[in-house]
């Protein structure tokens, strides 16, 4: 919303305020002048120079500690977003947790939409790290929610189990989950609840706040798999976004439990749209019409999504950049997954395989979940039909190894569209 | 609107922003909570309070957001709130005082803090007897003025603390010679051999110590430091600046505490020549990260077998009477195994160092004495104590 950035620019300042105007978005940058503004405690907590505040990353394997170098951390620590959201902040949760087993973590999270203006000489390469080249200077993100143009999506119930399309959505002019006080947290609930109150027909539903819910409501939930719980993971209580739980946190679903809406979990926002089964094509025909309707009936109260040409949809983590999608299924490939050509089957069709419960999981038995390895560089459309056409090629695979047949790796196909 | 020199590199320190909204908007929703801080913090007080900082920037959310984040413990009533800096009792004082007075029984503001480590004051306590008492030990905590607490402190000061406190531990002679161990850098030998001693300070798993902060960067500038004959020990920036432990197998407390005040006593003079000195005040006495360490800071304590008077109906009664607490022997979180209790001072604040350590020698003399009854089959109700 451009009412803070108003409040903020129209304050009495006491310091000098550049501001850039970026395409697309409104941004302020902060610096700090010392001398003029300091008062004698913030001399006192700023006795050691950059230097002596830099982190210790020698241990670490994350992609803020492949970028963040000390001359880096020196530009940088001293801004602030307006909100007052700053670089060690930004990286403690990378500071925080070396490494991760299963995967390279990104090492930092965003605190609002400004932190990526503000701090963007650390966080572009880390976006391209991670985005597998996408280059947030030069590059535009794609957003298609025309589920229309999905071709094929019905897939074959023997092998895939279940379906589901899952991205995030933040409210622009609340500070994210790492840094949102009490008050902006009570507020984006207030804001999302109100326009899913105004959804209908299959998409009509009902709001379950974490700290009201009844113990039969708790129970429905988890038998459901749609309760989720405090997070334990230290990647994302090093962040902050776990601080005063469970205020202003809840689970919306619709009646038919095929749409679901988590509230202040990791984002503002987490919309899934699932199903048992192979039918991904209605899956995602749903997850669009939901979240093109959630968008118009905040639209109506004066509210928009986070989102940029260059970034797509601002998420908490950069990982969750530009479509922060995640189409996959939960599929047995009991043979497929013993051949030593699996993942590199998986690399060139450019999809993922983590355990059935989640990311920090590994696989059960031969049940697996694949979902689309890209978010950002391509549109909703193009990675769901990814999923489609890689899933599709895996259950060829896995039908032709039951017959003693051989399979073959498929080409690599291309990143960016 | 936002002013820049109150902006803080780290912690959640968004103050300013918080004032777009009404206090009533930002107050925690405190109605499932049963800690110091819940019992105190009224909308009222959040109002008043919320727009202030310390000079270093520590604001009223950074002070209770550990409180706000665990509702509650299942052994203790804890306190919900930290402080950030050495100004956080005083700019925070119409919060403080109260979860003060209240945690330390009955302390007020204008109650004043006595200070005593001459061990020479200590009466008896050499003859604890070793088949009951396995081993003595007595802790307490120091800060260094002018830093910033564990919950707040940048990595520039936390490593300030370390290098100024291994130089002043270096120092030490006679039996207090020793080693100092950094976490990020021991081997995996002396890592084990810290272990086997019971030594070793893992990075903090409880969700109290974690929600305020202070496992922040962990393990930078965090280490272990003890002489050579195991029995005097420091540990750097966990939990406070420095964890100062004195201990040894046995029930000889009096040596324990010896070694102790003299140890303590060297440290200081050590900063002193630095040019560094303690956080302490007359009020408060040594100020400490955790509200509930304020005063002494110290626990004095030992392990104890007690499998009959721990289970006689009146053993929370004597406890209580001889103002002493029970823990399990893995300290503070954790319940007793096999009929043996960690037993030490309940009190931190308003009573002196002697004074704490004199107690746990009395009680556990007591208490050792009931248990030997007991075995015999006798009753103990003549051994009664008084309400100290």
């Amino acid at each position: 919303m451009a009412g803070r950035f108003a409040r903020v620019l129209s304050g009495n300042r006491r310091v000098g305020i550049l501001s850039l105007i970026g395409a697309g978005s409104l941004t302020v940058g902060f610096f700090l002048n010392r001398e003029q503004n300091v008062n004698a405690g913030a001399n006192v907590r700023r006795i050691y120079p950059a230097s002596a505040e830099y982190p210790d990353l020698r241990k670490h394997n994350n992609c803020m500690a492949s970028h963040l170098t000390p001359a880096l951390y020196s530009k940088l620590c001293d801004k602030a977003t307006p909100n007052g959201y700053t670089l060690d902040e930004a990286i403690q949760t990378g500071v925080d947790n070396p490494g991760h087993p299963f995967i390279k973590t990104v090492g930092m999270v965003a605190g609002d939409e400004e932190s990526y203006e503000v701090f963007a000489d650390l966080y572009n390469p880390v976006i391209k790290e991670r985005h597998n080249g996408y280059d947030p200077c030069t590059m535009k993100h794609p957003t298609d929610l025309d589920a229309s143009k999905i071709k094929g999506g019905l897939f074959d119930e023997n092998y895939v189990l279940s379906s589901r399309v899952r991205t995030g959505r933040s409210i622009r002019g609340l500070s994210l989950p790492p840094a949102c006080t009490r008050a902006e947290r009570r507020e984006v609930e207030r804001v999302v609840i109100d326009a899913l109150g105004g959804l209908k027909e299959d998409l009509a539903g009902k709001y379950y706040s974490l700290s009201q819910m009844t113990e039969q409501e708790q129970q429905q939930l988890i038998d459901d798999h749609f309760l989720f719980d405090k997070p334990v993971s230290p990647l994302l209580t090093c962040a902050g976004m776990a601080r005063d739980w469970p205020d202003a946190r809840g689970i919306w679903h619709n009646n038919e439990k095929t749409f679901l809406v988590w509230v202040n979990e990791e984002d503002h926002t987490r919309v899934i749209s699932m199903e048992k089964g192979g039918n991904m094509k209605r899956v995602f025909e749903r997850f669009c019409r939901g979240l093109q309707e959630v968008e118009r009936l905040i639209q109506e109260k004066g509210w928009e999504f986070m989102w940029n040409e260059h970034l797509g949809y601002i998420l908490t983590c950069p990982s969750n950049l530009g479509t922060g999608l995640r189409a996959g299924v939960h599929v047995s490939l009991p043979h497929l997954s013993k051949d030593p050509r699996f993942s590199k089957i998986l690399d060139n069709l450019r999809l993922q395989k983590r355990g059935t419960g989640g990311v920090d999981t590994a696989a059960v038995g031969s049940t697996f979940d694949i979902s689309n390895l890209d978010r950002l560089g391509q549109s909703e459309v193009q990675l769901v039909q990814t999923v489609i056409d890689g899933v599709n090629y895996l259950v060829e695979c896995e039908k032709k190894l039951e017959k003693g047949q051989d399979i073959k790796i498929p080409d690599p196909i291309s990143q960016f569209k | 609107m936002l002013q820049v020199d109150a902006i803080m590199p780290f912690g959640n320190t968004h103050n300013q922003l918080k004032m777009n909204y009404s206090a009533e908007q930002e107050y925690p929703d405190l109605t499932k909570h049963n800690n110091h801080m819940a019992k105190v913090l009224t909308p009222e007080m959040y109002a008043n309070l919320r727009d202030k900082q310390t000079p270093s920037g520590f604001t009223l959310d950074d002070v209770i957001q550990t409180g706000v984040d665990n509702p509650g413990h299942p052994f203790i009533m804890t306190v919900g709130c930290v402080a950030g800096d050495e100004e956080t009792y005083d700019v925070f004082k119409d919060l403080l005082d109260p979860v003060i007075e209240d945690r330390h029984g009955g302390y007020k503001p204008s109650d004043k803090h006595k200070t005593d480590l001459n061990p020479d004051n200590l009466k008896g306590g050499d003859d604890l007897d070793p088949n009951y008492v396995l081993s003595s030990r007595v802790r307490t905590g120091r800060s260094i003025r002018g830093f910033c607490l564990p919950p707040h402190c940048s990595r520039g000061e936390r490593r300030g603390i370390e290098s100024l406190s291994v130089e002043a531990l270096g120092a030490l002679g006679g039996d207090l010679k020793g080693k100092y161990y950094a976490l990020k850098d021991m081997t995996d030998d002396e890592q084990q051999q810290l272990i086997d001693d019971h030594f070793l300070f893992d990075k903090p798993v409880s969700p109290l110590l974690l929600a305020s902060g202070m496992a922040r960067d962990w393990p930078d500038a965090r280490g272990i430091w003890h002489n050579n004959n195991k029995t005097f020990l420091v540990w750097v920036n966990e939990e406070d600046h420095l964890r100062v432990i004195s201990m040894q197998k046995g029930g000889n407390m009096k040596e324990v505490f010896n070694r102790f005040c003299t140890g303590l006593t060297k440290i200081e003079e050590l900063f002193k020549a630095k040019g560094h000195e303690f956080m302490w005040n007359e009020h408060l006495g040594y100020v400490l990260t955790c509200p509930s360490n304020l005063g002494t800071g110290l626990r004095g304590g030992v392990h104890v077998k007690l499998p009959n008077v721990s289970k006689h109906e009146k053993f929370g009664e004597i406890l209580k009477r001889l103002r002493l607490q029970k823990r399990g022997t893995g300290g503070v979180d954790t319940a007793a195994v096999g009929g043996v209790f960690d037993i030490s001072n309940a009190d931190r604040l308003g009573f002196s160092e002697v004074e704490l350590v004199q107690m746990v020698v009395d009680g556990v003399k007591l208490l050792v004495e009931m248990e030997k009854r007991l075995e015999a089959g006798q009753s103990i109700d003549g051994l009664m104590p008084e309400q100290k």
